[in-house]
This record gives C-alpha cells, sequence and structure tokens, in this order.
C-alpha cells in the first residue's frame, strides 16, 4: 500500500498553506538579466558546438563553447565565489556554436554575458588591455573623426612609426593595413543626392517602368552601418540603386554602430547606449510600414539576435522581426532569381570571384546565398571558398596578442582562395574582407556591386 | 512573394541529403532547409543497412536476403529492396570514399566499445581495421580522450572472439595538448602538419605522433587510432603515418561529436552542391500553409517568417533525438507538418520495465502509404505533396536493428525521386 493511501500525517490538503507565512523565494535576487536556465538544461553535451569552434581548432588554452555557455553559467550559480574565467576574452565571437547547437542553447548569448559580466566586474579600467579593447571597440568614434580629415587619416593609419607606437603601446598589430576612409561619407552622398525626397521620385519612376501601382507598398530603412559609411561607401550606393531600382523608396535613418564590435569585447554599456538609438529611429520605421534593411551581415545579426537576446528595449522584438539581410529581402519579395537570370553583366565585374561566407551570415542562414544565386548570372563565376571562418572576427584579430592565430584561422581560406579560379573576392562582412585582402591581396567586393552591375542600368 | 522550388526537403540528416539529392538527379529544381547544422557529425559514420532482424537475430550476414522477412510495417517493405539497392548505389557514386559497396554481404567493424558491429558500408579510413581480416592488431589510444581506452577495447575484442590478437596502449598526443582538446584541435593539427614540442625540439605533428607509436609495435601488421585523424585530409595522414610504422593504419568511429560523420557530411554537401540544390540551415521551419495539399511553409529567424513554398514536399526531420517527433505526457506528435503519428494511449504501454526491453516508443513514427506519404488517423494522406523518409518513419527499431542508416538512404532515395517525378 502507498504513503499516499495511508496518511500518518496531519497535513491536510484541503486547506493549502498559502497563508501569510508564505515568503516566496527570489532565486536570483536583484537580477534583471536574462534567465538563461532553460538554455543550460537544454545542452545535453554532445560537444557539436566546439567541432565548430575556430579558436578552439587552433588554441590550446581555449576551453571551446561548451564551457564558456553552460557549463560555466552553473559553476556560476552554484558557488559565490566562482569569478568568470578570463579565457572568455578569446572567444572571437563568431557565433558559430549557435547554429551548430541542435538543442537550441543561446550559446552566443551565454558568451556574451559572461564576457560583458567579465569586463566590468573583473577587468582592470585602466589596463592597456581594456583602453585597446575599447578604442577597437568604438571604431565608430575613430571612423567620425577620420572621416572629417579623410587624406590625414589614410596617411596618419598607416604611417609604419606611427604603427610601431600603436603596438607596442595600444596592442595593436601593426601587421595590418588600415581600411582606407572615403573622401565622401555615404551619409554626405545621399543628402547631395537629395536624401528621400529623391529616392521617392526614383522609387516612383521605376514602379511606373515596371508597371507596378505608384503607391505600392515598397519602404525600407537602410542600416548602413559605419563600414559602407565611412569606408565602402559603393556598397551603399548600390543598395540604394538597387533597392530603388525595384521600386523601393530607401530611407537612411539616424543610427549609430551596430554594437558588434562592443559584444565581442564585452563593453555592453557602449553597446546599449547605441543600440537605443538604432533601436528608437528603426522602431518609428517599421511602425510606419518599413523593413529595416542591412548590407553588412553582422549589422543585420546584431539587430535581429543579439539586440533582444542582450537587451530590453522598447519595441526591439519588433524591429528583430522586420530586419533582413539586404539580399535576402529582395530574394523573399522579388522573383530576384528569374531576374538574375536574364542579366549579364560586363564591364570590370564580369570576373570570377573568390567568395567567402562571413560566420554572422552563416547564423542567419545565409552562407550559400550568393554562390546560388549568382549560379544563373552570365558572365561571372562565384566560387565558395569554403566553410572555415576568416578567422579576423571584427576586432579579434586586430590584437597584438591574437593576429597570429587569426591568422592560422584563416590558413584554410587563404589557400582554398588561391586554389579558386579568380583573382576577385567577394563576402558581405568588411572586416571578413580586410582578412581576405590581407592574407591574399585580391580586391573585395560585396554582393549587392555585383547585382547593381548585373539589374541596374 | 516566396523563395520558390520544385521539391522542399526538410531536414538536413542524411535521409533529407540523400532526397534531396534524388530529387535533383531527377531533374527537380531542390531547396533544403534544415533546422541546424546536419546531424551527421554526431553519427558514427558507419552506414549500416540491417544488422539483425526485429526478433534479434544476427549479426546478418546477407541484409538484403533479411530484408523480404521483415514485418509489412517496416519502412525496407514499403519501398522493397530493390529500392535500398539503387539507393545505396546513389550514395557509392556520391561518396565515392566509402568501402563495402563490392559485396552484398556485411562487414564487420570494431566499434570503440569493443563490440563488433556488422555494417554495410564504410569509411576508407575504417578499411583496415575489419574484424573479419586476420592480422595482428595494436590499437592505440591517447591519454586524454577517455572515450577510447585502448586496452580495454582491445580485452572486449579479444573477449568477442575476433580471429587475431589486438593488444592496446596509450600515448600522450604530442604537443601536450589541453586535456580537453577537441576532436577538431587533433584533427588540424594533424591536417595542417603544424609543429609541435618534443623535448624541446619542433617536430612536425604526424612524425611526432609515428615517434610515440614506435617503440610500442611487436610486430602487428595494422595500428588502429581513434577516429581524430584528420578533417580535411585524412587519406593523406593514415598513409603518411602507415609510411613511418610500416603498418597499415585505421581508425576506430567514435562518438559524438564525430569526424567521420563530419567528413560524410563534407561529401554530402558537395554532392548536392554539384547537383544544384539549394540549403538553408540555422533557421526552423514553424508554420504551414495548406488543406490537402501543402502550399507554403514558413521558415523563422528570430521572428521573421520567411514563407518557402514548392511544388512537393519531403519531410525527413528525424525521430526522437532528432526531434522530427516529439513526446509529452498526453501523447506523441509530429511538430512540423503535425502529422499524425500512431501510438498506445496510455503512456505506460510506451515502453517495457527492462532497460534493454522491446520498447514500442522504438518503433514510434509516421505511417504511410505506398508512396511514402504520411497517413492521418484515419488512414488517408495528411497532404497530397508530402513524403516522408528516415528516422521521422515509424515501424522499426533502428538502434536494436542496425538499420538507422539504410533506412534513412533507401526512404530518402525513393521519397526524393517520387517528389521529383511529381512535380513535373
Amino acid at each position: 500500500m502507498s504513503d499516499a493511501e495511508s496518511p500518518d500525517t496531519d497535513f491536510d490538503p484541503v486547506a493549502p498553506n498559502t497563508g501569510e507565512d508564505f515568503e516566496p523565494v527570489d532565486v536570483f535576487p536583484d537580477s534583471d538579466d536574462f534567465d538563461l536556465r532553460p538554455g543550460a538544461d537544454s545542452c545535453y553535451k554532445c560537444a557539436t558546438c566546439d567541432t565548430n569552434c575556430p579558436v578552439a581548432a587552433v588554441d590550446d588554452d581555449f576551453p571551446g563553447p561548451k564551457f564558456q555557455g553552460p557549463e560555466q553559467w552553473r559553476l556560476k550559480q552554484t558557488d559565490d565565489d566562482y569569478t568568470v574565467d578570463d579565457s572568455v576574452m578569446d572567444c572571437s565571437n563568431c557565433m558559430r556554436c549557435d547554429n551548430a547547437c541542435p538543442s537550441g542553447v543561446p550559446l552566443s548569448q551565454m558568451h556574451n554575458t559572461a564576457r560583458g559580466e567579465y569586463v566590468s566586474e573583473q577587468m582592470d579600467k585602466l589596463s592597456v588591455e581594456y583602453v585597446r579593447n575599447r578604442i577597437l571597440a568604438n571604431y565608430r568614434t575613430s571612423a567620425f573623426f577620420a572621416s572629417k580629415v579623410p587624406r590625414l587619416a589614410n596617411f596618419a593609419m598607416n604611417f609604419g612609426p606611427a604603427r610601431w607606437v600603436m603596438e607596442k603601446t595600444l596592442g595593436v598589430t601593426s601587421e595590418r593595413d588600415f581600411p582606407e576612409f572615403a573622401r565622401q561619407t555615404f551619409r554626405e552622398w545621399w543628402a547631395e543626392r537629395g536624401g528621400q525626397a529623391t529616392s521617392r521620385e526614383n522609387a516612383k519612376a521605376a514602379r511606373n517602368r515596371r508597371g507596378l501601382p505608384e503607391d505600392a507598398d515598397k519602404k525600407v530603412a537602410y542600416f548602413h552601418g559605419c563600414y559602407s559609411n565611412y569606408n565602402t561607401t559603393e556598397v551603399g550606393k548600390a543598395m540604394v540603386r538597387l533597392y530603388e531600382a525595384f521600386g523601393y523608396e530607401v530611407v537612411a535613418p539616424e543610427q549609430k554602430c551596430s554594437g558588434t564590435p562592443m559584444f565581442a569585447n564585452g563593453m555592453l554599456d557602449d553597446a546599449r547606449r547605441h543600440a537605443e538609438v538604432n533601436v528608437s529611429s528603426m522602431s518609428d520605421l517599421v511602425e510606419r510600414g518599413y523593413d529595416a534593411i542591412a548590407s553588412c551581415t553582422s549589422c543585420s545579426m546584431a539587430l535581429r539576435q543579439e539586440y533582444p537576446e542582450l537587451f530590453d528595449i522598447d519595441g526591439i522584438e519588433k524591429v528583430a522581426a522586420n530586419t533582413f539581410e539586404a539580399v535576402e529581402y529582395l530574394r523573399i519579395h522579388e522573383d530576384l532569381r528569374e531576374e538574375v537570370r536574364e542579366a549579364e553583366v560586363d564591364g570590370d565585374l564580369a570576373e570570377e570571384f573568390a567568395y567567402h561566407a562571413p560566420c554572422h551570415s552563416r547564423n542567419q542562414g545565409l552562407d550559400r546565398q550568393a554562390v546560388e544565386l549568382f549560379r544563373d548570372l552570365d558572365g561571372v563565376g562565384v566560387e565558395d571558398v569554403g566553410d572555415s571562418c576568416s578567422g579576423i572576427s571584427g576586432t579579434y584579430g586586430w590584437k597584438e596578442e591574437k593576429y597570429e592565430k587569426s591568422m592560422q584561422i584563416g590558413e584554410e581560406m587563404f589557400e582554398h582562395m588561391e586554389d579558386a579560379d579568380g583573382e576577385t573576392g567577394m563576402t558581405e562582412c568588411p572586416t571578413c574582407a580586410m582578412q581576405m585582402e590581407h592574407g591574399s591581396g585580391y580586391e573585395i567586393r560585396h554582393p549587392l556591386e555585383l547585382l547593381e552591375a548585373a539589374l541596374v542600368e | 512573394m516566396a523563395i520558390e522550388s520544385d521539391v522542399l526537403v526538410v531536414g538536413g540528416g542524411l535521409a533529407g541529403l540523400t532526397g534531396a539529392l534524388s530529387a535533383a538527379r531527377e531533374g527537380a529544381d531542390v531547396r533544403l532547409v534544415s533546422y541546424k547544422q546536419s546531424t551527421l557529425r554526431q553519427a558514427s559514420g558507419l552506414v549500416d543497412v540491417l544488422g539483425y532482424t526485429p526478433d534479434g537475430d544476427g549479426p546478418l550476414t546477407d541484409p538484403f536476403a533479411a530484408i523480404q522477412s521483415l514485418p509489412d510495417s517496416h519502412p525496407y517493405r514499403t519501398v522493397g529492396v530493390e529500392t535500398v539497392r539503387d539507393a545505396l548505389s546513389l550514395f557509392d557514386e556520391a561518396v565515392p570514399t566509402y568501402e563495402g559497396g563490392h559485396t552484398d554481404a556485411n562487414a564487420l567493424l570494431p566499434t570503440h566499445g569493443g563490440t563488433v558491429k556488422p555494417t554495410a558500408r564504410y569509411p576508407a579510413g575504417a578499411s583496415a581495421g575489419l574484424a573479419s581480416d586476420d592480422r595482428d592488431t595494436l590499437l592505440v589510444g591517447v591519454e586524454e580522450m577517455v572515450d577510447f581506452d585502448a586496452p580495454h577495447v582491445a580485452a572486449h575484442l579479444g573477449a568477442a572472439g575476433v580471429p587475431f590478437d589486438v593488444r592496446g596502449e596509450t600515448i600522450r598526443f604530442p604537443g601536450d595538448l589541453r586535456a580537453d582538446a577537441k576532436v577538431t584541435r587533433y584533427a588540424k593539427l594533424l591536417d595542417t602538419n603544424g609543429e609541435v614540442a618534443v623535448r624541446g625540439r619542433k617536430v612536425p605533428a604526424r612524425d611526432a605522433l609515428a615517434q610515440r607509436v614506435n617503440p610500442l609495435l611487436e610486430g602487428e601488421a595494422r595500428v588502429g587510432f581513434p577516429a581524430i585523424l584528420g578533417d580535411d585530409e585524412p587519406g593523406a595522414i593514415r598513409a603518411a603515418l602507415g609510411e613511418k610504422l610500416g603498418v597499415d593504419v585505421f581508425e576506430v568511429p567514435m562518438g559524438p561529436p564525430s569526424l567521420p560523420g563530419l567528413r560524410l557530411e563534407d561529401a554530402l554537401f558537395d554532392a548536392l552542391d554539384a547537383a544544384g540544390v539549394s540549403i538553408e540551415t540555422g533557421n526552423p521551419v514553424v508554420d504551414v500553409d495548406g488543406d490537402d495539399r501543402v502550399e507554403r511553409v514558413f521558415v523563422e529567424k528570430n521572428g521573421a517568417r520567411i514563407p518557402n513554398s514548392a511544388d512537393q514536399y519531403v519531410l525527413a526531420t528525424g525521430g526522437f533525438v532528432g526531434k522530427g517527433i516529439e513526446s509529452d505526457r498526453e501523447g506523441v506528435s509530429e511538430p512540423v507538418f503535425d502529422c499524425h503519428v500512431p501510438h498506445a494511449e496510455d503512456r505506460y504501454d510506451w515502453f517495457e520495465t527492462e532497460l534493454f526491453g522491446d520498447h514500442a516508443f522504438a518503433r514510434y513514427g509516421v505511417a504511410t502509404d505506398d508512396d511514402l506519404r504520411p497517413l492521418d488517423a484515419s488512414e488517408r494522406p495528411e497532404f497530397d505533396n508530402l513524403r516522408a523518409a528516415g528516422s521521422v518513419l515509424g515501424g522499426y527499431d533502428f538502434a536494436a536493428e542496425k538499420s538507422g542508416s539504410g533506412v534513412s538512404i533507401a526512404t530518402g532515395y525513393a521519397a526524393g525521386q517520387r517528389a521529383a517525378q511529381e512535380a513535373r
């Protein structure tokens, strides 16, 4: 006979003991963090994430994403004295582990929160490493000033003695060339061109040409990010012309850095400040029927995934659900495949391209988009150079102590670029582009530039 | 608008990949979507067809001969033995680094647990390790890799009655890698033949490994390692080690995460790429439009729903482990298309009390008609244009029969081919 059938206590289930004595226990007192418990519990230790980690494959000191994520999170819960392991700073934030996990464990969210905690609570704010990381993470600020004097900046940033000093005092590798600053930023070009009003006219004209209703609801808000604004402005211009040719009105709302380099360096307060501006301006537009479009896959990744995973900002979920990568959006809403099939490219983009899929495009399921789309395009060839990480991971490869590892990770990609037919590279990510150029000497283009060459007369 | 194709395959395991490949070979425009990376990197990389009968008889010598005697509900009976053969031919052609296609008979492969497993196809890297080969064998384990205790594995194989002498030795992997180094770390080091420090000198990793093993040899003709010998260059690494040691070198397939599984995944994705298949991984299919026919499905990315539409669909999302079949206290279900999954009403009838008993849940999955279309509770097709393949199917216990890969390849092949023919 079971205990239930022979009660020998005076516990009376008819009168539940939820009286005034009852005090709910707050398991995680004073915490407004996201609850990572369900994610940690979903991990069943298959270690598939570890097989995807480009750092663990070359670095003997790096314990891998399974440790950085669910295991470290558990250690923190059970031991009050536990401090975040400093190896979290060796994670390059490629986020490949997210795409790997068959159980949907939010690994990069765990890494980002652990790294944020490490930096804010354990890192010496006067250390060279902190100062260096903060400068690298706030690329937008440096770029903003440099863009005021682009010629001087281009000279100064690659001036040998200055770079030697930067390496010795700040730990910024002198092996790399700084990206060139454009003489005119994207936003300066956009304003000079007449901004939204001009875009509206261009879109209307295109709709007429295409036989679409003039008032068709086609409008997008462009998140150009820092790099298209200050450096590769041709990518931003290609986006605008391409979208207008499909009849979309483009707006370029006020925006700051997406936060990608800040997440990677654990500077979550900086990232939040920028995210608040971005979400606020995108949110207004999304409410008015615009979709948010990014040409940099790390920017779209930040708006789609990292923002809602890390910050609780009004409107953030809706912005995330309405953000798309620039080519992806056209694939969904236009018959892009057919248009590409009928098109032909000649001129300076009629090339064989060695294409590398950035890790952050991989995480959005977009790693094969460019190769598959351009399969049918006459006049060009696009060859995938394999599924390895480029190794630079934003600011990671700029750090003096990480440079060698970064190049080791990139080795496989460099070899495949060497083996590929063409001598021009292609990728969506500005820092992958830096690494590709650095390792191969190739010029690197963006898929939007090729689409513009194919589809815009 | 939607992202369009003739055939849309949902699922990126062996069944989905084979389905996509066979549909593309039939001339269809094929798209494959998979929630996450292929589960193949959790598989041993061995391709079993049928090792044991449902009654537990075996190991079987000829899996094809045994198919006729399987119960009617078994997926092999649905597609027929000739389809199983055709499907394996497609596999052999797509993955030329695999062996075993020269005979109908099962090969016997040593496992990392020290058992002997009947399997129909195996990677070239495992071929020098066949248990039917009577050459004496040295197994070499790596101290840090607790999944492969070589002396223990050797003792087990000896007890299993293999026709050769087998010993196990354990070494420290050269280079003093961290204690929990990932399998990819070993593989990368050997792929690139990177230098490691041995007694203060820098030595290429392959030489250093051979130097560790050389003094342990006692005249054995072959040496087996856990499957860590490279990701991109396994053939070259085995050849180099074999030459330096003067023996044949083989790998023993390991548990997850598995390099042979990863290499198989790469080979199949290359074949899909060459066949012109579009592939997207990383996002789940969350919703379906349509009544008698599937009109379109929605792939979700962080809240954004991306419509994907096709003429024909293949469901290849896996079983309980792959989350293609789910269960809770109320019942058993198929979460993507909400297909009916036959199961006992009382959940205490789903399992036996003995751990290795003949559990009913092991055979749970969708039931289909002869055309592999999932059937609803009244035995009518759930959708005219949806076929199912692989472990999402019911009626067989792949773990007990050792039939998982074979069923995935055979039903994936059949579902893909029929979907492509219908889409014309």
